[in-house]
């Protein structure tokens, strides 16, 4: 039988996580509003030639490279970015012990799961330098969100599984899912980014709200290089919890695929990140086409799990 | 940009943007129209419509999972709802237009990999390309000199281009590695063809039949034991593996709350004569005989009952199906009974396995589980149409030529009571078995999926996560004796991390001769 002791005190560190993710936020944004006081240019790259596959050259226009002394909002954002991390990571293995079983069996859990993959993504890509720690508001601030929205709308007190769910399926299948979700949302955030700031360079001064946001974040180009790089992460990982979903569809059900809303969503998903994979290699669909297309992807997969779980009727729906 | 580096530069299959014809060449539209299919452009376009044309599937009710929605969304949308369903808005996943794309993808995918395999082939077995003139142009490059002969500084490099593919052409080296990635990208989208190759495979000769078994009773497998078969076109009866399974027991257990826990069918099963085996079938862990798979899908109750004659002489003594209606499962049940005096009965209500009654005498059920089982039935007496010869379903009851019992009110029974009829005869309601839905898959394709699905993960991994790159050496020997070195490189793809790697490099070219 589930604990319930251990359940609350895994709801009420989630609780806390949130909290503490939210005064990062807090910190990245104060961080955000001092950053022209900090930027300086520190080297000019010329316009150059840049090679490229199969039709000769392309011009890269020259890009200045800024580097923003660090503040002390943001190295303490960062700080409380990891502790809340812990907080987090924490609650999860609690609920896991409270309810004997891995704790992602019901929505409120997996969209925990999701956020924790999003913001791990987030502190490894930073810890590596592949990712701007900048960026920590425009992360954070979903993540809160989203949090908050299905710890109150999700709620479930940790229980057992149904017997359809209850298979070593779980672990394999909902796993992969729960990782690449919570990496292909982080890459849908990075793409607006990128949209962004592509925006605010093509209009620059004019910029009205939110576009002037864009002059706070990284280069473009840097922005487009960090949605693919986490893409390609995550639709290897999605194609396997596809696959594993169906094989384990086949254990349970009979069939592989039957065309359930889920399935289907997650079908178009699948479809259009290999488009935007596509795309970015196709020459007239870089950037900003493919950033639109990373974001529709990610709408998708939104769909996939609340939209389709919630209102519409399937095999899958187990709120 | 000169032809050389124009070559030395490609490093991929893709295939290239697609040009006009030249005049006068008669083929050259059909060419041209080939070309376009197979170019990247319309394989981008058909995979956002392939996607797109999925959408009206992932919103709509569908026939082929829910039937009874889709008509009830026709007959609310009116004009509207019929207009849908011509368009097939209702069966997307056969629909012509969903099949169109589809089909379109893969033809160009196909006729893609043809022309993308070969010159990977032709790739693998190639030497990596000359040097080009100016290395200064490559998006990374060093240059240094150094003191010493050209061909020990060719040397040096070499022994730092360890797990390269190395071609040396006097003083020129020329390295390239991550062929991987190609092979990774191609194993890929072969495997798709190989996926759409198992559906094909299932779709002629697969099969489907389900069957409703009752506990201390069984089925084989073979096409007239089933209530329900789904053939594939070419499936022939024959190629049914010859099979028995007997239910022994099937139990569940709940929740307080009535969530269910586990479901778990105990079954004897045998090979046509073999020895018999106990499984334990349950969801998650179906029965695997041969190519032909048993699952548990459902479950419920059924009531076992004895109906007796006017004298007493026991007519019928069988358990009757009853078929879940809510989570609770309060189920419906028919009876049909014909007395040897030629009068009939036929009964219909309800089986609630923890019954309750509300204020208005309404009875339902308020646990899955057998707390306080009831059959609460009707009867009706006159003929129940079933020596006309036609086919009628054991789960409903056609009262059109039938006289309710008591002016229709209802009796409910506990296990051990008996309700006598008018006229003398009675039906007696003994205890509750339980059955099980099972089904059983027959899936030719099986192994070319596991194929497929390895050769897809696998070939997106080694894709995705190789890089495929080049550098490029020359040393030359000036007329002081120095020698200067310059270097080149050019990656596919993740520029930053190969900058990194070329740094390095440079690193240990240099220090060999320090
Ligand atoms: C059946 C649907 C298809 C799917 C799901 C699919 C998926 C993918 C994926 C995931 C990649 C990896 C992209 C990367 O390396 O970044 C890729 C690459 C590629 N695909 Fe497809 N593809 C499909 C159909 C096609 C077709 C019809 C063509 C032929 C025109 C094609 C040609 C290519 C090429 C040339 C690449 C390599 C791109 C490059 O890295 O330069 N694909 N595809």
């Amino acid at each position: 039988m589930p604990d319930k002791g251990l359940g609350q005190l895994g709801d009420g560190l989630l609780f806390s996580a949130v909290v503490v993710y939210a005064l990062a936020m807090l910190g990245y944004a104060a961080e955000q509003a001092t950053v022209g006081a900090r930027r300086r240019v520190t080297s000019v790259r010329a316009a150059s030639q840049v090679l490229v596959g199969s039709g000769g050259s392309v011009e890269v226009p020259a890009e200045t490279v800024t580097t923003v002394a660090p503040s002390r909002a943001g190295r303490a954002a960062f700080v409380l970015t990891c502790g809340g991390w812990l907080v987090h990571l924490s609650s999860i293995v609690m609920r896991g012990f409270a309810a004997h079983r891995v704790p992602w069996g019901n929505m409120y859990e997996f969209s925990s799961a999701v956020a924790f993959v999003a913001v791990t993504a987030f502190l490894g890509m930073v810890v590596r330098g592949r990712i701007e720690r900048g960026l920590g508001a425009f992360v954070m601030l979903p993540v809160v969100l989203y949090l908050g929205l299905a710890s109150s709308l999700l709620y479930t007190a940790a229980g057992p599984l149904v017997p359809a769910l209850n298979s070593y399926w779980i672990k394999i299948h909902v796993a992969a899912a729960i990782l690449a979700s919570g990496s292909f949302l982080l890459s849908g955030v990075v793409a607006l980014l990128y949209l962004l700031r592509q925006r605010y360079d093509r209009i620059g001064r004019a910029a009205r709200f939110p576009v002037t946001l864009g002059a706070q974040l990284p280069s473009a180009a840097a922005l487009d290089r960090m949605s693919y790089a986490v893409i390609a992460f995550a639709f290897p990982v999605w194609t396997f919890a596809v696959i594993a979903g169906a094989i384990w569809a086949e254990s349970a059900w009979g069939r592989y695929w039957g065309w359930d809303p889920k399935e289907t969503w997650s079908f178009i998903t699948w479809v259009l990140y290999a488009g935007y994979l596509h795309a970015r290699a196709t020459a007239g669909w870089k950037g900003r086409k493919a950033a639109w297309v990373a974001v529709a992807a990610a709408v998708a997969l939104v769909i996939d799990y609340y939209v389709v779980n919630i209102f519409v009727v399937g095999l899958h729906s187990y709120a | 940009m000169t032809e050389q580096l124009d070559e030395a530069t490609r490093l991929t299959t893709q295939p290239k943007p697609v040009e006009q014809p030249r005049r006068g060449d008669l083929l050259g539209p059909l060419r041209l129209g080939w070309r376009q299919l197979t170019s990247m452009r319309t394989a981008l376009l058909l995979l956002f419509l392939l996607a797109l044309a999925a959408v009206p599937g992932g919103f709509l009710p569908q026939r082929k999972i829910n039937p009874i929605r889709v008509a009830d969304y026709i007959r609310s949308h009116g004009a509207l709802g019929r207009f849908m369903d011509r368009l097939q808005l209702f069966d997307v996943f056969a629909s012509a237009w969903f099949s169109a794309i589809y089909l379109l993808l893969f033809v160009s995918l196909v006729g893609c990999l043809f022309p993308r395999t070969r010159l990977h082939l032709r790739a693998l077995r190639a030497r990596p390309p000359k040097v080009p003139k100016t290395l200064k142009r490559l998006p990374v490059s060093d240059t240094w000199t150094v003191q010493g002969p050209a061909d020990a500084v060719i040397d040096d490099a070499r022994s730092a281009l360890r797990g390269w593919r190395v071609e040396r052409r006097g003083n020129e080296l020329s390295a390239e590695r991550g062929y991987l990635r190609e092979t990774g990208n191609l194993v890929f989208h072969v495997s798709m063809v190989v996926l759409l190759v198992g559906i094909a495979l299932n779709s002629f000769y697969g099969f489907k039949g389900t069957v409703l078994v009752i506990e201390g009773r069984g089925f084989s497998n073979t096409l007239s034991q089933f209530d329900n078969t789904q053939p594939a076109k070419r499936f022939s009866p024959s190629s049914l593996v010859p099979f028995t399974v007997h239910l022994d027991r099937f139990n569940a257990t709940y929740a307080p709350d009535g969530k269910a826990l586990t479901f778990d069918a105990e079954v004897t099963w045998s090979k046509e004569n073999g020895t018999p085996a106990p499984y334990d079938l349950r969801v998650n862990h179906p029965l695997v005989v041969g190519t032909a798979k048993t699952y548990l899908l459902g479950h419920g109750y059924a009531p076992h009952v004895v109906f007796r004659d006017v004298d007493g002489k026991v007519i019928d003594d069988r358990p009757v199906a009853c078929l879940p209606q809510d989570p609770q499962f309060l189920s419906t049940c028919v009876i049909k009974e014909a007395a040897t005096k030629g009068q009939q009965f036929g009964f219909r209500g309800v089986f609630t396995p923890t019954t309750v009654t509300d204020a208005t005498n309404r009875v339902g059920s308020s646990y899955p589980g057998l707390r306080r089982p009831a059959l609460t039935l009707v009867a009706w007496t006159g003929d129940l149409g079933i020596d006309g010869g036609t086919p009628q379903s054991i789960y409903a009851l056609d009262t059109t030529a039938m006289k309710a019992v008591d002016n229709g009110a209802a009796k409910a029974l506990q296990p051990g009571e008996t309700w006598v009829l008018p006229g003398g005869a009675s039906l007696t309601y003994v205890d509750t078995a339980q059955w099980a839905n099972l089904q059983v898959t027959q899936d030719p394709s099986r192994l070319v999926m596991l194929v497929a699905a390895i050769g897809i993960v696998g070939g997106l991994l080694l894709s995705l996560f190789v890089r495929r790159r080049r550098v490029w050496v020359r040393a030359g020997t000036g007329q002081d004796g120095t020698t200067t070195v310059e270097v080149g490189g050019l990656a596919r793809t993740d520029p930053d991390r190969f900058a990194t790697e070329f740094a390095a490099l440079v690193q240990d070219m240099r220090s060999a001769r320090a």
